[in-house]
């Protein structure tokens, strides 16, 4: 598939694929979430889900209200001139509280091993970096973040734990996330967030969207504590 | 206990009975899955038959085992599989609208012919809250069904309509060509997605010339369809995006039909995307039963689309 990009796949009945990348780069995002908004402003109510990815944005729409022809029309129009979102320097990234500890982050141990670092340096390794959520998805309000330095990028789990701890700050290759919601999965723990991911009462529901900018921020067990954070430790949320 | 707006209450839960609306749309972004009805064909004639608008929430119920007391008279309808469903121990007519009477009770036994039966209520359909702009129930995301915590029907449940009132007349039938004999083989229109030509040349031929089989890894996620190994020359892809009905290969060989509670993104190689109904007519086969593919154009697609939809209001 080396054709030329953007393009246009079909998907469907009701849907177009837009693949914009070849490669994964958080340079795509700004794209991608440009193209995003021209889309919600472009198909109005015909529009009916929008799903950006790392490399491509499914368009979904209602093809009684708008023919599948006149949508791929629109979405070669909106191509054709498509300029990135402008960064917003000025904007802080969203920042998630983080309890890092082996009882909540039973894998710290494992990186550290692997990264030949102590425990310490592969916190702070984590946490210095700002990440870009390149995608949802596994659950509500789930983002797959990127990327996670080198040297502490690890392989999935062998055995993915069954019950994963709501709040599970984890790595997995050289992504990193944190669960929104006590769910099985294979990445590796390192710490937990006291942030509420995903709020059905929340207006947009979900902390995150694609293309923010994210910090995992260090706390003491007590700032976790006091920021709703649940101590229990992994196995002891089994 | 019952109160003025309560039609059933729940005496056996069976393994799964789950409150569908059309589903969930518009926060797929989000992760959040799409929902609805497995078998949209059976679900929307089941509403129709008692009134109902389209999107009005029906009861989902797979396999049986579900028993049912009437709390109120009301008028309701099944459509979808024969699941040996009985009023007062007398066989119910299906895919037709019926009234029922305080006391009486409703039982689904098991599959007589296909999987999944609809049972929907008049009065707008079942009461329920919405959650993110639906009540399609998905335990596994806990959103949605009766409580909105995604939990699906549990013994003791209380069943009520969106509106006291509404009764409509008794006796409307679907007609026959509307009412499919699920234990057939059926032909599942699939269209041909952009992955299509990086399949071998042989594996395509094998796709849709072989009777697949469904697999026991069937749900409202996905079914695994089980038959010649398909190769593909991508390996692994970027995770994208996945609309329903998608036909993804993993690296086994073996496709696997992504139905509506699937994941929202996924980085398999695909063959296309079933359609609507033939993902409906899917969800009404058991393990074991035999499946064909068979390679649909867009434009047939979508007549057929527009000729089942105008039927539905």
């Amino acid at each position: 598939m080396s054709a030329v990009l953007p393009r246009i796949e079909p998907a469907g009945l009701d849907g177009w694929m837009v693949r914009l990348f070849a490669a994964i780069d958080e340079a795509n995002m700004p794209w991608l979430t440009a193209l995003v908004r021209r889309c919600e402003a472009s198909f109005g109510d015909a529009l009916v889900d929008l799903v950006p990815s790392y490399t491509t944005l499914l368009v979904v729409f209602d093809p009684l209200a708008m023919a599948p022809e006149e949508a791929r029309q629109r979405l070669t129009t909106l191509l054709a001139d498509l300029q990135p979102d402008e960064a917003r320097d000025d904007a802080e990234p969203r920042e998630l509280p983080t309890w890092y500890d082996p009882s909540v982050g039973p894998e710290l141990e494992r990186l550290a091993e692997r990264a030949n670092m102590s425990i310490e340096q592969v916190i702070e390794q984590h946490s210095q970096a700002e990440y870009r959520v390149f995608a949802l998805g596994f659950a509500p309000g789930f983002a797959f973040m990127g990327r996670v330095d080198e040297r502490i990028a690890c392989p999935r789990l062998e055995t993915p734990r069954r019950r994963v701890p709501r709040g599970s700050v984890a790595i997995a290759e050289r992504q990193t996330s944190a669960y929104p919601l006590v769910s099985p999965g294979g990445w590796n723990l390192v710490g937990r967030t006291s942030a509420v991911l995903f709020d059905r009462h929340r207006e947009g529901f979900s902390l995150l969207a694609v293309g923010d900018r994210v910090r995992f921020v260090p706390v003491s067990r007590v700032e976790f504590e006091r920021l709703g954070g649940d101590t229990r430790s992994v196995e002891a949320n089994q | 206990m019952s109160d003025v707006k309560t039609r059933f209450e729940v005496r056996r839960a069976g393994p799964l009975a789950l409150l569908q609306d059309a589903g969930r749309f518009g926060v797929r972004r989000l992760g959040v899955t799409q929902g609805g009805p497995a078998d949209p064909h059976a679900w929307a004639w089941a509403n129709r038959l008692v009134g109902n608008a389209w999107g009005a929430t029906a009861l989902e119920v797979t396999m049986g085992g579900l028993e049912l007391d009437v709390a109120r008279e009301t008028v309701i309808a099944v459509c979808g599989a024969d699941l040996g469903v009985t009023l007062e121990g007398h066989s119910l007519p299906l895919w037709e609208s019926v009234r029922v009477r305080a006391g009486q009770r409703l039982a689904f036994a098991q599959p007589v012919n296909g999987l999944r039966a609809y049972l929907a209520v008049a009065g707008g359909g079942f009461a329920a809250e919405p959650v993110l702009g639906s009540t399609a129930c998905v335990p596994r995301e806990g959103v949605g069904g009766l409580d909105g915590l995604g939990h699906k029907l549990e013994e003791g449940d209380c069943l009520g309509a969106e509106t006291p009132t509404g009764m409509p007349d008794t006796g409307r039938r679907a007609p026959d060509d509307v009412r499919p004999d699920y234990a057939t083989t059926p032909r599942l229109a699939l269209l041909p997605g952009a992955q299509i030509a990086e399949f071998e040349g042989r594996s395509l031929y094998q796709a849709f010339n072989t009777a697949w089989r469904v697999d026991e890894r069937a749900d409202r996620m996905g079914v695994r369809l089980r038959g010649p190994q398909l190769r593909c020359r991508l390996g692994g892809m970027v995770s994208e995006g996945i609309g329903l009905g998608a036909v993804q290969v993993p690296p086994d060989g073996q496709p696997i039909a992504l139905l509506n509670d699937r994941q929202t993104i996924g980085g398999y190689p695909r063959l296309g995307a079933l359609t609507p109904l033939a993902c409906g007519r899917l969800a009404q086969c058991l393990p074991g039963q035999d499946v064909h593919l068979v390679a649909t154009s867009r434009e047939r697609a979508h007549n057929e689309h527009r000729r089942f939809r105008a039927g539905f209001r």
